[in-house]
């Protein structure tokens, strides 16, 4: 097998006295698709968001496509560039287009000209399904929409690494489909690597490699989806899953 | 109780220009009394002031004693006087120089107001309009014969004084704003010392400082222009202002906006300049342009060291024996001169605010 694309070794990071990941070892294949589920609070935000040093962690290693994250700017901005995020709130950018969201990082970051930057652009946003929605701003756009268009702009960077980070919580109901179907669909493609915080089991069991539990800061219980939701080991788990799946 | 599909009776009538008097003037009791005090208010002002501006003035006389028979406004003053009060000491001969150098600079920022001048033409086009600002203001070369700064005056030494002002302190300003706002201990620090040491000194006393105090210092026999050291006041100034008010809008700014930017690979000079700055810029328009308006205003305190601005030009202008006591006259118009520029920068930022707010919108 060849080396991980994410090593993460006896990782811990604290907020003040609160002690948010406690050595947090994880292992990431290329091409693995991994969920991470938990109770609120349990660091599993804060854990991908380490992966592209969005948070600092304090101890430990943590290793991306063989470039160690240290202070070093250099190498955060190599390893940014390697890994796209999908946050909550999308966090898109509202006083650019759909377009210019998605061109923004390959013109500047990759140096691509701009011709070239809007046809991968326009590509990503008929693979999303609203290439109609190019030259609007994205406070025109619906919740799902703009959560799509932030899916596209990351994909634009061409990343290695996909990081999902809640992306359907903040979403009505009748537009958490539309954003996993463009994650399943992304997924099914294959060769992606995604770690995806969510509690969309249904997504879970479609599309992951690996479920991981996390729960006050640990990784308590990880196993293959079938495995993780018929034959959970840990007590917390058992909890935590018969509380989400009712 | 009636179903959902039943209709509605139709609501009180609320078009008319009765319905709109009811509904704006007289709607409640106390309305009612702040339309009148109002009205009352208008009627002890507005005629009288028509009445001694227009239908009593005197615009034609050709002495000052003429003039005073008149029962309303000597505008002959303003008509004898304007040249001075425009372009203060400036040699009478050469004044159209700076008339066409303010022409100049009025244009400039007319053009940096247009939408579709904000490309990699302005800045050249600022490069060539302050270099002909200064040639028509010192002359020297093409035949203009030279005009030492002391002798600049009146409304171009205005504008001067405000438009590099802020030309420059803006820049500063932003620069001050993201020091106060870095990770890096030494640069924060020094900035906030900056912000407050200035904020924490009226303009005036720093003038002095520039005037008198800042020679002293400098070794013997090396004089900094008296205008110059005028002007970097000026900057120095507002740029710290400038900082604050851009630090407000730069915390207006959410925190997931970094990220993205972050996320992106982005460095910090393009998240800066692409995603936050923008932003932030655009929430803070009506206080930067109140700022701006200030600082336009405030040019005019340079008179306590000796500089002719239109202010001073208009004082001198009142000292001439001939036509002594025609101060209110000399002040209404400067005021309106004043009030014209300013007024244009505050519709322009509702403008501004109005064509920028598209992008905005959630």
């Amino acid at each position: 097998m060849t080396a991980p694309i994410i090593e993460m070794q006896q990782v811990n990071k604290w907020y003040g006295e609160f002690h948010v990941l406690r050595n947090i070892n994880l292992n990431v294949a290329r091409g693995e698709r991994i969920v991470v589920c938990g109770p609120s609070g349990s660091g599993k935000s804060t854990m991908i968001r380490c992966i592209n040093r969005l948070e600092e962690h304090q101890q430990g290693r943590i290793v991306v496509d063989g470039t160690e994250l240290t202070n070093d700017l250099k190498n955060i901005e190599a390893i940014r560039r390697e890994v796209g995020m999908v946050f909550q709130h999308f966090n898109l950018f509202p006083h650019l287009t759909v377009l210019e969201n998605l061109t923004l990082g390959p013109i500047w970051v990759l140096r691509k000209p701009k011709a070239e930057a809007e046809a991968t652009a326009m590509k990503y946003l008929e693979r999303v399904r609203i290439p109609e929605q190019a030259k609007k701003y994205p406070g025109q756009l619906s919740g799902g929409q703009q959560q799509r268009v932030a899916i596209a702009r990351s994909l634009c960077m061409n990343p290695k690494i996909m990081l999902f980070d809640e992306p359907t919580s903040a979403l009505d109901p009748e537009m958490v489909k539309e954003v996993l179907d463009v994650m399943i669909q992304l997924a099914e493609e294959g060769g992606m690597t995604m770690l995806c915080v969510t509690h969309e089991m249904g997504f879970a069991k479609a599309v992951a490699h690996r479920v991981i539990f996390m729960d006050r800061g640990e990784i308590v219980e990880q196993n293959k989806p079938e495995e993780f939701f018929s034959n959970p080991q840990n007590e917390r788990t058992r909890l935590f899953l018969s509380q989400i799946l009712h | 109780m009636a179903s959902v599909t039943e209709s509605l009776p139709p609501p009180r009538s609320t078009t008319g220009p009765i319905a709109w008097v009811r509904e704006r003037l007289f709607s409640s009791p106390l309305n009612t009394v702040l339309t009148i005090l109002a009205v009352w208010l208008i009627l002890m002002t507005v005629p009288p002031f028509i009445e001694w501006a227009l239908i009593g003035a005197n615009f034609t006389a050709a002495t000052s004693q003429e003039c005073r028979a008149a029962s309303g406004a000597c505008w002959a003053f303003i008509a004898e006087k304007h040249r001075l009060m425009l372009f203060g000491l400036y040699p009478f001969n050469e004044q159209w120089r700076p008339a066409l150098a303010a022409v100049i600079l009025v244009a400039l920022i007319v053009l940096t107001c247009m939408p579709r001048f904000w490309n990699k033409t302005l800045l050249p086009i600022w490069v060539v309009g302050i270099i002909a600002v200064g040639v028509l203001m010192w002359g020297g070369v093409l035949g203009l014969q030279y005009v030492e700064n002391t002798n600049w005056g009146g409304l171009p030494l205005t504008l001067i004084l405000a438009t590099v002002g802020i030309a420059f302190a803006f820049p500063f300003g932003l620069l001050l704003a993201l020091g106060r706002r870095s990770r890096m201990p030494a640069i924060k620090t020094l900035c906030i010392m900056y912000i407050e040491l200035i904020r924490g000194v009226p303009l005036i006393s720093m003038l002095f400082m520039a005037s008198v105090m800042l020679p002293l210092f400098l070794p013997e026999g090396f004089t900094i222009d008296k205008l110059l050291r005028a002007q970097i006041a000026i900057i120095m100034f507002a740029a710290a202002y400038i900082a604050e008010v851009v630090r407000g809008g730069l915390q207006a700014i959410p925190k997931g906006q970094y990220e993205g930017a972050d996320s992106l690979g982005l460095s910090y000079w393009q998240k800066m300049g692409f995603i936050i700055l923008p932003q932030a810029l655009k929430v803070v328009i009506p206080p930067m342009v109140s700022l701006f308006i200030a600082v336009f205003k405030d040019t005019s305190l340079v008179v306590i060291i000796g500089i002719y601005d239109l202010m001073q030009s208009t004082k001198v202008a009142l000292t001439d024996p001939l036509w002594r006591g025609f101060s209110i006259e000399a002040y209404v118009f400067v005021s309106a001169i004043y009030f014209i520029f300013c007024y244009s920068m505050s519709k322009y930022s509702r403008a501004l605010e109005d064509r920028l707010a598209t992008g905005h919108k959630r």
